[in-house]
C-alpha cells in the first residue's frame, strides 16, 4: 500500500521507489495491480516527461500480460500524440513493441498504425529508430497493414546512406551515420519482397550499391569501432539482397564482399561471412560465386582456431555442396572430421552421410565413404546412417558385389568398430555369395572373419550376426556343419539373453528340419525395402534441417528423441523371417511384409526431396522414395500399403472390371496429432489425361490423430496409356507443411480380363501378331530367385490367364488376355522363358497394338 | 530482442545481471555460470559470438560479448538483432559509463557491490555507500541504453542527457529521508502470503542500493 502511496507521490525520487516496488511485486497481488495500475495510468496521463518514462518503463519490464490488458489501448495514444516529448515517444514504441510481443492479441490494430508509419520521417532519429524497431514486429504480422513503410524506410535510408558523416551529429557513430537505424531500416525491408515501385526500388537498389561501395573505400577511422559499425550495415544489407534474391549483379557483389571477409583478420567478420554465405549459397543466382570460395572454406576448416567459426564452415561447405564438387567436400569433411571438436563429430556425420548419399553418381564411392565414416568415427553413426547404406546396397544391385567385397576388406582390420560388424554382418549374409568365388573370401573364411568379432559385440549385433549365420546356411550349403555346430554351442543355446537364444534355437530348427527349398525361400535375399528407406531418409531429413537454417539445436534434440523411439533394427524382419510360413512367404515374395509386418514409420521422406529441390518450387512434391518399388509391386496386386511415414500411412485397396476401376484410398494419421488443411490431389500429366478418367470427391481437410480417412476414386481407362497418374498430398502437421507425393499405381495391366485357351489357337493366335511392330522382346537378369510358383502367381496377378501345357517347354510360361479400354479392346498374348543357368529371362509380348507391348512388357519385365 | 544482459569478472563473480525473460532466481544464477564457462574457455582473439547455452535457449539465442581487462558484458539475444550491432552497443554501454564515471578502470569497482548487503545503510561506511551509488547508476544507464529488451538509445550524448537531468531532479529533491524509511517500512508490512519467497535478502540487495542516496 505504501508503495502504490509512494507511486502517487509527485516527487521523482518517490515516484522511482515506488516502481522500483511495483517491479519486484507486482506479479504477486491481484488486489493492488488495480490501484497499481491507476497510478501508471495518471503518470502516463501527466504530460510529466519524467514521470511518463518511469511508467512506461515500469510496464516494459514487467511486461505481463496484465499490463497489457491495462495498457495495450493507452501506449498508442501517447505514442501517437502530437505534444509527445521525443524521449517519451521513443520509450511508448518500445514499451507497445514490449506488450505486442508478450501478447498480440492485446494490442489493438487501428487508425494509429498509419501514424506509427510516419513516424519513420521523424526529426528525432531515436524515435525512427524505436518506431522502426516496432513497426518491424508489427509488418511480420501484418504486412498489409504496414506496406506503406517500405517506401518511407528506403527513404528514409538513402538519406542516411548518402548524409556526410557528420550530418547526423549525435548519431553518427565513429563516422558511421545512424548505423544502428540504418540496421534496423534494413531489417524492417526484409519482411517486404522488393518494392514494386520501380522508383522505389531504384533508389533502394542504389542505396544497396553506395553501402557496398562504402565497404571499399579506406576506413575513416582504426578504431575497430568503426568498422564494426560499417560492416554491421553492409552485412544487413547483405541479409537483404540475399532475401530479395533479384537482383544478380548486387548478389555477386554481395558473394565477393563476403568471399573478401573470409579472408579478413577480423574473426567475427570471418564468422559472419561464413553464415551470411550458407544464405547466399541457396541463391540461383550466386550458388555458383559462393562456390569459388570453396578452397578457402575449407582452408577455414583447416585452420581456423575458433570452434564456432569452424562450424559455420561446415554449415557453409555444405550449402555449397553439388553434384560437381561433392566428391571434393566430402573427403575434406571426412579428413576434417578426424580431428573434429567433439561436440560437432556426429552433426558433421549425418552431413556427409546425406551429401554423400545425394550426390552419389557412382554408388561405390558412396560405399566407400560410409565404411570411412564408420571407422572413422564409429561412434557417432547414428543406427540411421547404417541402417541407409544397407538399404541402398539391397536396393541397388549393381553396387552389391562391390559391398560385399568393401565389407569383407574392412572388416580384416583387426579392431573394427562395432557398426562396422553390423553392416559387414548383413551385407555378407546377403551378398556374401557374390564374393564367395574368390577362393580369399570363400565362405568358410566370411564366417570365420564374422564370428572373430561375434563375442566382442554387444548383444543386438550378435542377434544380427546369428541370423546373418542362418542366411550363410542357405547361401552355402558346405559351411551348414560349421554354423550348426556354433548355434548348437551352449553359449547360444543357453544364452541368458531371451533374444539371442531365441534366435539360436530357432535358427538351429530351421536349418536341420526345412529342406533346401523351404530355406530358400524363408531366408531369400531381402526385397528392397521401400518402406524402411522412407523411414530412415526422414531421420536423415530432421538432421539435414538444420543446415539450411541455424537451427542445429532444435533438431538435435528431436533427433535423440528418434533414436530412442526409433524403428526396429532392419535385423527384426530377419527374424520376423526365420517363422517358417511357407504360405505367407508365397504372398509376401515379391513385396516387402505389408503394413502390419511393422514396417517402421517414415517422416516426410517426400519432404526431404522437397527441401533437396526446393529450389524449383514446385508445388508438388517430387515422388516420395521408394515409391517406384512400391509401385512396382502392385503391378500385380491391388491391395496394399502404398507409401508411409512416420506421419501418414497411405493404403489402397481397388477393384478393375473391363475399362472400369475404383480405388479406394485410406489415409491414416500416424499421429496423435490434427492433420491440418489435409488435401489429397490427383494429377494426371497432360500426356495422360485424354487416356484416363478419374473422378474423386474431396476429402476432409482434418484428420484426426490416429484417425483414418478414405477417398473414393472412379477411374475410366479411355484408351491404352503409359504414365501413372500421382497423389500429391499436403497437409499442416504441427505448424509444418508436409507434401507428399507418390505414383499411383493405376496401371494398364489392370484392365485385362484373362483369356483362356487351348494350345492350338494359342498359336495360331501368336503367328498373327507376328508384325514386328507387334511383338516387343526384353531379356534381362532375374532380380529375385527363380521360382515357378512365385512366377505363375505374378503372372496371374498381372492379369492374364495362365496357359498350362500350351508351350512345348514345360518350363516356359505363356499368358492372354485382353485389355478393356473404352474406345478399343486390345488382345495380348505372352510368353516367359527362363533360364536358370544364367538367372536371366527372356520375355515376348505380342498385341495388336506397338505402345501396349512396350508397356505391358516393360511393366512385366521390373516384377522378375 | 536483447534477453538478458550479464555483466561478471574474470572470476565469474556476477557484477550486473539483467533479465529480460522471466526465469525463476535459480536458473538465472545457473545461466550466469554456464554463460561464464562458454565465454571463459575462449581466447582473446576468436570471435565474439557463441551459441547459447542451453538452459537460455540453445542456439536460437546468440552470446554477444566483449571482454574488457577484468570485466565480461554478455548480452544474449535473439535472431532479430545484428551480431555487430549488438558489439557496438556493448560499446556504446561501457563508454556512456565511462563518461559518467570518469575512470573506466574502476569499473568492477563500480559493479563490486557485493560487500554493501546490509539493507539498512551502514551510515559509518561511506565507501560503501559509494559504490551502491555508483552500482545504482550503472542501472540507471543501462535502462537509457536497453528499456525491456529492447534496444532504447544509442546516442551517447542522450543517454548522458537523460541521466543527467535524473541527478539534477533527485538533487532537487534532496533532503528526502522519508522516502526510504516509507519503502523500509512498506515492505515489512506488506504481509502477503506468497511474497517471503521474492523478497529474500539476497534479492533486494541488488535494489537496495538505491535508497543509499537519501539517507
Amino acid at each position: 500500500m505504501e508503495a502504490v502511496n509512494l507511486l502517487s507521490s509527485n516527487r521523482y525520487t518517490e515516484k522511482q521507489i515506488g516502481y522500483l516496488f511495483i517491479s519486484v511485486l507486482v506479479n504477486s497481488n491481484s488486489e493492488l495491480i488495480r490501484l497499481i495500475n491507476n497510478a501508471i495510468k495518471n503518470d502516463l496521463a501527466s504530460r510529466n516527461p519524467t514521470f511518463m518514462g518511469l511508467a512506461l518503463h515500469c510496464i516494459a519490464s514487467v511486461g505481463s500480460r496484465e499490463m497489457a490488458e491495462a495498457f495495450a489501448g493507452e501506449i498508442p495514444k501517447v505514442l501517437v500524440a502530437g505534444d509527445t516529448m521525443d524521449s517519451v515517444k521513443q520509450s511508448a514504441a518500445l514499451c507497445l513493441l514490449r506488450l505486442y510481443r508478450t501478447s498480440s492479441d492485446l494490442v489493438p490494430m487501428g487508425d494509429w498504425t498509419s501514424r506509427v508509419v510516419h513516424l519513420l520521417n521523424d526529426q528525432h532519429l531515436g524515435v525512427v529508430t524505436a518506431a522502426t524497431s516496432l513497426i518491424t514486429t508489427l509488418a511480420q504480422k501484418n504486412p498489409e497493414e504496414f506496406k506503406t513503410s517500405v517506401s518511407l524506410a528506403v527513404s528514409r535510408l538513402s538519406r542516411i546512406v548518402t548524409s556526410a558523416s557528420t550530418d547526423l551529429q549525435d548519431y553518427t557513430y565513429y563516422f558511421v551515420p545512424a548505423p544502428w537505424l540504418s540496421v534496423k531500416l534494413l531489417r524492417l525491408l526484409q519482411c517486404y519482397p522488393p518494392p514494386e515501385d520501380p522508383a522505389v526500388r531504384g533508389r533502394l537498389t542504389e542505396c544497396l550499391e553506395t553501402i557496398l561501395n562504402k565497404a571499399q573505400e579506406p576506413p575513416k577511422s582504426k578504431k575497430v569501432q568503426h568498422s564494426n559499425a560499417k560492416n554491421a550495415v553492409l552485412f544487413e544489407a547483405i541479409s537483404l539482397i540475399i532475401h530479395h534474391d533479384s537482383e544478380p549483379n548486387l548478389l555477386v557483389r554481395a558473394c565477393n564482399q563476403l568471399g573478401q571477409f573470409l579472408q579478413h583478420r577480423e574473426t567475427n567478420l570471418r564468422y559472419l561471412a561464413l553464415e551470411s554465405m550458407c544464405t547466399l549459397a541457396s541463391s540461383e543466382f550466386s550458388h555458383e560465386a559462393v562456390k569459388t570460395h570453396i578452397e578457402t572454406v575449407i582452408n577455414a576448416l583447416k585452420t581456423e582456431r575458433d570452434v564456432s567459426v569452424r562450424q559455420r564452415a561446415v554449415d557453409l561447405l555444405y550449402a555449397m555442396c553439388d553434384r560437381s564438387n561433392a566428391p571434393q567436400i566430402v573427403a575434406e569433411m571426412l579428413s576434417y572430421l578426424e580431428t573434429a571438436d567433439y561436440s560437432i563429430r556426429e552433426e558433421i556425420v549425418l552431413k556427409v552421410a546425406i551429401l554423400a548419399e545425394k550426390y552419389a553418381v557412382d554408388y561405390t564411392w558412396y560405399v566407400d565413404t560410409i565404411l570411412n565414416l564408420i571407422r572413422i568415427a564409429g561412434d557417432y553413426v547414428s543406427e540411421e546412417v547404417w541402417y541407409r547404406v544397407i538399404q541402398i546396397v539391397i536396393n541397388r544391385d549393381d553396387v552389391q558385389g562391390y559391398a560385399a567385397k568393401t565389407v569383407f576388406e574392412a572388416l580384416q582390420a583387426p579392431a573394427c568398430h562395432e557398426n562396422l560388424v553390423k553392416v559387414g554382418g548383413y551385407i555378407l549374409g546377403e551378398f556374401g555369395n557374390l564374393i564367395a568365388g574368390d577362393p580369399r573370401s570363400s565362405p568358410l573364411i566370411q564366417f570365420n572373419l564374422l564370428h572373430s568379432k561375434f563375442h566382442l559385440c554387444s548383444v543386438p549385433t550378435r542377434a544380427l550376426l546369428l541370423s546373418t549365420y542362418i542366411k550363410f546356411v542357405n547361401l552355402f550349403p558346405e559351411v551348414k556343419p560349421t554354423i550348426q555346430d556354433v548355434l548348437r554351442s551352449d553359449s547360444q543355446l543357453r544364452n541368458a539373453d531371451v533374444e539371442l537364444q531365441q534366435r539360436a534355437v530357432e535358427y538351429l530348427r530351421l536349418s536341420t528340419v526345412a529342406s533346401t527349398d523351404i530355406l530358400a525361400t524363408v531366408l531369400e535375399e531381402m526385397p528392397p525395402f521401400p518402406e524402411r528407406e522412407s523411414s530412415i531418409l526422414a531421420k536423415l531429413k530432421k538432421k539435414k534441417g538444420p543446415s539450411t537454417v541455424t537451427d542445429l539445436e532444435d533438431t538435435k534434440r528431436e533427433r535423440s528423441v528418434d533414436v530412442n523411439g526409433g524403428p526396429e533394427p532392419a535385423p527384426a524382419s530377419t527374424s520376423a523371417m526365420s517363422t517358417p510360413s511357407p504360405s505367407a512367404d508365397l504372398l509376401g515374395l515379391g513385396a516387402a511384409p505389408p503394413a502390419p509386418a511393422g514396417p517402421p514409420p517414415s517422416s516426410g521422406s517426400g519432404g526431404l526431396l522437397v527441401d533437396v529441390f526446393s529450389d524449383s518450387a514446385s508445388a508438388v512434391a517430387p515422388l516420395a522414395p521408394g515409391s517406384e518399388d512400391n509401385f512396382a509391386r502392385f503391378v500385380c496386386k491391388n491391395n496394399g500399403v502404398l507409401f508411409e511415414n512416420q506421419l501418414l500411412q497411405i493404403g489402397l485397396k481397388s477393384e478393375f472390371r473391363q475399362n472400369l476401376g475404383r480405388m479406394f484410398i485410406f489415409y491414416g494419421n500416424k499421429t496423435s496429432t490434427q492433420f491440418l488443411n489435409f488435401t489429397p490431389t490427383l494429377i494426371c500429366s497432360d500426356d495422360l489425361q485424354p487416356h484416363l478418367n478419374l473422378q474423386t470427391k474431396p476429402v476432409d481437410p482434418t484428420v484426426e490423430g490416429g484417425a483414418q480417412v478414405q477417398q473414393v476414386v472412379n477411374i475410366e481407362c479411355v484408351s491404352d496409356f503409359t504414365e501413372a497418374p500421382v497423389l500429391s498430398i499436403q497437409f499442416r502437421y504441427g505448424g509444418t507443411f508436409q507434401n507428399v507425393s507418390v505414383q499411383l499405381p493405376i496401371t494398364l495391366n489392370k484392365f485385362f480380363q484373362p483369356t483362356e485357351m487351348a494350345s492350338q489357337d494359342f498359336f495360331q493366335r501368336w503367328k498373327q501378331l507376328s508384325n514386328p511392330q507387334q511383338e516387343v522382346q526384353n531379356i534381362f537378369k532375374a532380380k529375385h530367385p527363380m521360382d515357378t510358383e512365385v512366377t505363375k502367381a505374378k503372372i496371374i496377378g498381372f492379369g492374364s490367364a495362365l496357359l498350362e501345357e500350351v508351350d512345348p517347354n514345360p518350363a516356359n510360361f505363356v499368358g492372354a488376355g485382353i485389355i478393356h479400354t473404352k474406345t478399343t479392346q486390345i488382345g495380348c498374348l505372352l510368353r516367359l522363358e527362363p533360364n536358370l543357368q544364367a538367372q536371366m529371362y527372356r520375355l515376348t509380348l505380342r498385341t495388336s497394338k506397338e505402345a501396349v507391348s512396350q508397356r505391358l512388357c516393360e511393366l512385366l519385365s521390373a516384377q522378375f | 530482442m536483447i534477453q538478458a544482459i550479464l555483466v561478471f569478472n574474470n572470476h565469474g563473480k556476477p557484477r550486473l545481471v539483467r533479465f529480460y525473460q522471466r526465469f525463476p532466481e535459480e536458473i538465472q544464477q545457473q545461466i550466469v555460470r554456464e554463460t561464464f564457462h562458454l565465454v571463459l574457455k575462449r581466447d582473446d582473439n576468436i570471435c565474439n559470438f557463441l551459441e547459447g547455452g542451453s538452459l537460455i535457449g540453445g542456439s536460437d539465442y546468440k552470446l554477444i560479448y566483449r571482454h574488457y581487462a577484468t570485466l565480461y558484458f554478455v548480452f544474449c539475444v535473439d535472431s532479430s538483432e545484428s551480431e555487430l550491432g549488438i558489439l557496438d552497443l556493448i560499446q556504446v554501454f561501457v563508454e556512456t559509463l565511462d563518461k559518467c564515471f570518469e575512470n573506466v578502470c574502476e569499473l568492477d569497482l563500480i559493479f563490486h557491490m557485493d560487500k554493501c548487503n546490509c539493507w539498512v545503510i551502514d551510515e559509518a561506511s561511506r565507501r560503501k555507500k559509494r559504490e551502491a551509488q555508483r552500482h545504482q547508476q550503472v542501472h540507471y544507464i543501462l535502462q537509457e541504453v536497453v528499456m525491456g529488451g529492447m534496444v532504447l538509445e544509442t546516442n551517447m550524448n542522450e543517454i548522458v542527457a537523460q541521466i543527467e537531468a535524473q541527478n539534477r531532479l533527485e538533487k532537487s529533491e534532496g533532503g528526502l529521508s522519508a522516502a526510504p524509511a516509507r519503502a523500509v517500512s512498506a515492505v515489512k508490512n506488506i504481509n502477503l502470503p506468497e511474497i517471503p519467497r521474492n523478497i529474500n535478502i539476497g534479492d533486494l540487495n541488488i535494489k537496495v542500493p538505491n535508497l543509499s542516496q537519501f539517507v
